[in-house]
Formats: C-alpha cells, structure tokens, sequence
C-alpha cells in the first residue's frame, strides 16, 4: 500500500497560520507537525509501513502505526490521499 | 480594476491568512489577464478556482491557465441535455460547456459540475449526476436556487414544488451511497422548503470575502444587494481593515447585533441568525431575523410564496432591456 497525495491537494506552508495545510477543491486541512511530516511522505515512493518506520526512528516514539493508519483513512475517505496497488 | 491592483488585493488577501481563491463574476474568462492572475495566485500560494460559465474557454487557454497554476474548475450547466440547458441559458452553450468539461479533465484539472436546481431541472438530478460521474468530476454542485438578484424577480416561476425537492434529495442520497468518494455530491438546501435558516456563510465575516470587479468588498457575493450598508474598496482601503474595522464587516460578526427572536435563541451559534441579504430584501431590515426562520415573524412571507409555487409566470432573462430596468440603470 503506497500512499500518494490527491493530484486535487496540494500540501503547503501557511507563514499566516505558522503551519502546514492541505488545500483542495473548497477545502483546507490544518495538519499538526507529524501529520504534515506523515503528508508529506504519501509521494507514492513510500509505503504506510516505510512513513510509520521513519516516523518511529526520527522520534523514537513507541509504535504509531495506529496513529499514521487512522490520519490516512482520514484523508483517502475525502479522496485525499489515493493508494497505488 | 488593473492587473496590478488584483495582485495587489491577493497579497494583502493572503497577508490575512486567505488560501482559497474562486476566480468568479460576472465572468472571468472576459478578463484578458486571466493567466496573469493565476499566475499571481499560484506565486502567493492560493489554491485558485476558475468559476466559469466556459464562455470562450478554449482548450488553448485552459492549457495555459493550467502551466500558470490554476489549481481547480467549476464549470456551470442548466439541465443534462442541450435542448433544456440551452432554453434555460438562453443560448446555445451545451456543446460549449461539453467540450471545456472534456478539456479540463484532459488536462488534468479536478472539475467541479455546477448546477443551480429550480423546477425547470430538478427533475433531471439523476442525469446530471450521471453527466458529472461520466466526465469524471470530482464533486457536483447541485445548488438549489436561493432567491436573491436574478432568482428573486424570477421567483414564481423558479420556486420547486415540495414533491419535487423531496423526489431529488432521494435521488441525491442514493447516488451518494452508490458513489462513495468517487464523486462528491453538494445538495445546497432550498432554504424556503426549510424551517430554520441556513447558517450563511458560517457567520457573517467570519471566513469569507468577495472583491467585486470594481474592487468593493463584500461579506458575501449578494451583500451588496444590502442597501442600508456601505462597502468600502480596496482602491481606498488596506483589505485588513475593511476586514477587521469596515462597517460593513463589523455591522452582523458575532451575536451582539441579534434582536429577538435570535438573542435568546439557543440555534444561534448553529444558524448565526440566518442570511442578512434575505432579511434585507424581504423584511426591509438587514438586522431582522431571516424570514426563513419559523421563529420569525415575516415567516408568512415565505410560506405564501411556497403555497403560490405552482403559479407559471414567464422567464424575465438577464439581458437587456429588462436588465436595464431591474438593475435601475
């Protein structure tokens, strides 16, 4: 499962803000540092199990992949995030 | 206003925190600059929307609108066949729209289908939530009229029986659960058919603006219809302050404004009193509760007008003479 950001969204720095947003048709999402670093990695070289282990290493957090699968289900059920086979 | 004084007004817009832009009218593919503003958009990094009826919208300027960075397209159309969507237009523009939907998809902008629904149409959702689904848009609009400028001296013959709107709402909630997130449907309510008010604009000034062409700003795109408010213009103004300071835009934000029935409603952080333009322009007072209201004393107003909607009157058609004489000019 190789996640990739929506050819409708764009994910970008919002100076205003002071932090990272998906804009797409009438739409804007406020993302929290570690989803726009989740976000930014769905560039469709990556899969789920890849983001949740760069994840886990840059924080040395315990397991978030709960964490990453709940924010991507999130944004593939508003269409997104798609998945390549 | 110049190419200069739009980018100007984008920046200042951005400056504020906007990040959605809607590219609208009138009709913007009129502005021959249009792919410079794009242009200009898409450096300040606004996520802009082409709103269009995709008159004069040739393939060739859609691609260059795409390499300047438009981001997304909405397109208009009357009905889901030519004959009814041109009698509805008044002008033979089905072809024409049919072709720029194929451009943009083509292109590969996401494409928005929109549909204002009246009785004229509102037979033909399903069609044209076919239409959309075929073209593969992302989202339809299917916008049911709400009765101001053109729509409120065309109101008898626009206005929907209830079994209508009753038969497409089933339409649009079964073609939702069969499409999932493969096509976003908007069903904008008929707000008459409705017994509360709809929370407009999600408050007055409270996340939207519109610089008219000739660079007034407006809380909404009918506010200007509100006789009794000044608007100021970006040609006289810093955006910021009409936005935080301008009369227009403090007049309605928050609840301090509200009379009664509102004040001490418990609806009113849902609905933020309803849509000041239609208090305006059916009530006379921009400060009265909508007339939508069931609250509201002036909801009599809206329930003789939805008892009348069988009544047939003729189309007056936006072109003049009769333009002349409705806008006074």
């Amino acid at each position: 499962m190789t996640p990739r950001v929506a050819a409708k969204a764009r994910l970008q720095w919002d100076g205003v803000r002071m932090r990272h947003i998906l804009l797409y048709p009438e739409g804007v999402v406020a993302l929290n540092p570690t989803a726009a670093e989740v976000v930014g990695l769905c560039d469709g070289q990556h899969t789920v199990d890849d983001i949740v282990t760069v994840l886990s290493s840059k924080y040395e957090s315990p397991d978030i992949t709960t964490d990453v699968q709940t924010l991507l289900a999130g944004l593939a059920a508003k269409g997104l995030v798609t998945y390549d086979p | 206003m110049t190419t200069d004084e739009w980018c100007r007004v984008f920046r200042e817009a951005r400056d504020l925190g906007v990040v959605q832009l809607g590219l609208s009218g009138g009709e913007p593919t009129l502005r021959p600059d249009l792919v410079e503003l794009v242009r200009c958009a898409k450096q300040l990094g606004l996520y802009s929307t082409l709103v269009t009826s995709a008159y004069r919208l040739t393939r060739e300027r859609l691609a260059e609108l795409k390499k300047a960075g438009l981001d997304h397209v909405q397109i208009s159309i009357q009905a889901a066949d030519a004959d009814l969507s041109d009698r509805i237009a008044g002008a033979a523009s089905y072809d024409d729209k049919l072709a720029a939907y194929r451009a943009t998809r083509e292109l590969g902008f996401p494409l928005t289908v929109n549909v204002v629904l009246h009785r004229q149409n509102l037979h033909q959702v399903e069609a044209l939530i076919g239409l959309a689904e075929r073209l593969g848009a992302e989202r339809i609009e299917l916008a049911n009229t709400q009765f101001y400028g053109w729509a409120l001296h065309n109101r008898a013959t626009l206005m929907p029986t209830q079994t209508q709107l009753a038969a497409g709402w089933e339409v649009v909630q079964r073609e939702r659960r069969r499409l999932g997130n493969k096509l976003e449907i908007v069903w904008v309510l008929p707000d008459y058919h409705e017994a509360f008010p709809k929370p407009c604009m999600g408050g007055w000034a409270n996340a939207y603006m519109t610089v008219t062409p000739a660079g007034e700003v407006w809380p909404c795109h009918a506010a200007g219809r509100i006789k009794t408010l000044t608007f100021a213009s970006v040609r006289d103004h810093p955006l910021a302050w009409i936005w935080n300071e301008s009369d227009a835009f403090t007049r309605f934000r928050g609840d301090a404004w509200m009379p009664e029935p509102c004040r001490s409603c418990e609806r009113k952080t849902k609905d933020f009193g309803g849509c000041r333009c239609q208090a305006f322009l059916i009530t006379g007072d921009a400060a009265a509760t909508d007339p939508v209201c069931s609250f509201s004393p002036h909801r009599p107003l809206i329930d003789a007008v939805v008892a009348e909607s069988e009544t047939k009157e003729p189309w007056t058609y936006r072109a003049a003479p009769a333009s002349r004489v409705l806008s006074g000019g």
